[in-house]
């Protein structure tokens, strides 16, 4: 079990979660935001369990999940960008959901059963998502904003999956191979987020229960 | 997306019950309004499944003639009160036991 690959999922979907949570109440369309809001506290729900996962029986999962330091977190920088742009934030849904199913089909085959379990059940509510993304991509793709929301979140999107796994997005997303904004580099987009992620945990008297 | 009309939800609860309108949302096509209904009549796992109709697709029936006073043919077309006060006071009693 690769302990770093399964924490980058789970910050990727933390703070994928928490950016998306952003739209809530203000997205283009009223259904459109109820169901963007689910979704994202979908993301978040899989973090969780990835995080209890990697925390053990006796481990803190919110201690992981918060009480890192921003440059700590594994997260590919698609994800901390602050991207208040409905074209630009279903780009990067579709391409995180085209990514994702990738990198959640291989952790399936994993040798730890319950990695490959954990995976299994967040597929099947990715499922969902992916119809979501897929029915906005399929409306949109002759957009020119969306297109060229596309190419510009294209090398942020590489950077979710390993290079083993790059090729299988390539061919799916379409566009040409091209340098990775990679995993292990964080955007000045992060920092503030997570002040503001982390601020009730922070300032919260030692000992106090939730 | 200006295209948006109107679909009404229904909702069967559990399996073996009958379906029963749930609300309704506008959306551009089926699989739009599918992936939003979803979200908002399944997330918490109160519908075992769901209809989609397009509100074009009723036929709405909403006239009802009601020219002659047919109340007789209802359970609730006669006020007894009036008949049974006179019946009693025909039997010579006050009431009921």
């Amino acid at each position: 079990m690769n302990e770093q690959a399964l924490l980058g999922l789970a910050d990727d979907e933390l703070v994928l979660g928490w950016r998306d949570s952003e739209w809530t109440g203000i997205a283009p369309l009223l259904e459109e935001d109820v169901a963007f809001s689910s979704i994202a506290q979908n993301e978040i729900g899989h973090a969780r369990a990835v995080y209890e996962l990697l925390a053990g029986p006796a481990g803190d999962a919110d201690a992981l999940a918060f009480d890192r330091k921003p440059e700590e977190y594994r997260c590919a920088p698609l994800v901390e960008l602050h991207l208040l742009e409905w074209a630009h934030t279903i780009a990067r849904r579709w391409l995180y959901e085209v990514a994702d199913e990738i990198r959640i089909t291989a952790l399936k085959e994993n040798a730890d059963p319950a990695v490959a379990g954990l995976a299994a059940k967040i597929d099947r509510e990715e499922a969902y998502h992916r119809m979501h993304a897929e029915m906005w991509h399929d409306r949109l793709r002759d957009e020119p904003r969306f297109r060229k929301a596309v190419e510009e979140l294209w090398p942020y999107a590489l950077g979710l999956l390993p290079t083993e796994l790059r090729g299988e997005l390539v061919a799916r997303v379409g566009l040409a191979e091209v340098d990775a904004i990679e995993r292990g580099t964080h955007t000045d987009e992060l920092a503030p987020m997570w002040e503001e992620m982390t601020m009730v945990r922070r300032s919260a008297p030692a000992g106090s229960q939730w | 997306m200006s295209e948006q009309s109107i679909w009404e939800v229904f909702r069967k609860e559990k399996r073996g019950a009958a379906f029963e309108h749930a609300g309704s949302l506008a959306a551009p096509d089926a699989d739009f309004a599918e992936a939003w209904a979803r979200e908002q009549y399944g997330r918490r796992g109160e519908s075992v499944a769901l209809w989609l109709v397009p509100r074009g697709a009723i036929h709405d029936v909403e006239d009802w003639a009601d020219e002659f006073d047919l109340k007789y043919r209802r359970v609730d077309g006669y006020s007894i009160k009036a008949r049974l006060k006179e019946a009693r006071e025909r039997a010579g009693t006050a009431g009921p036991g």
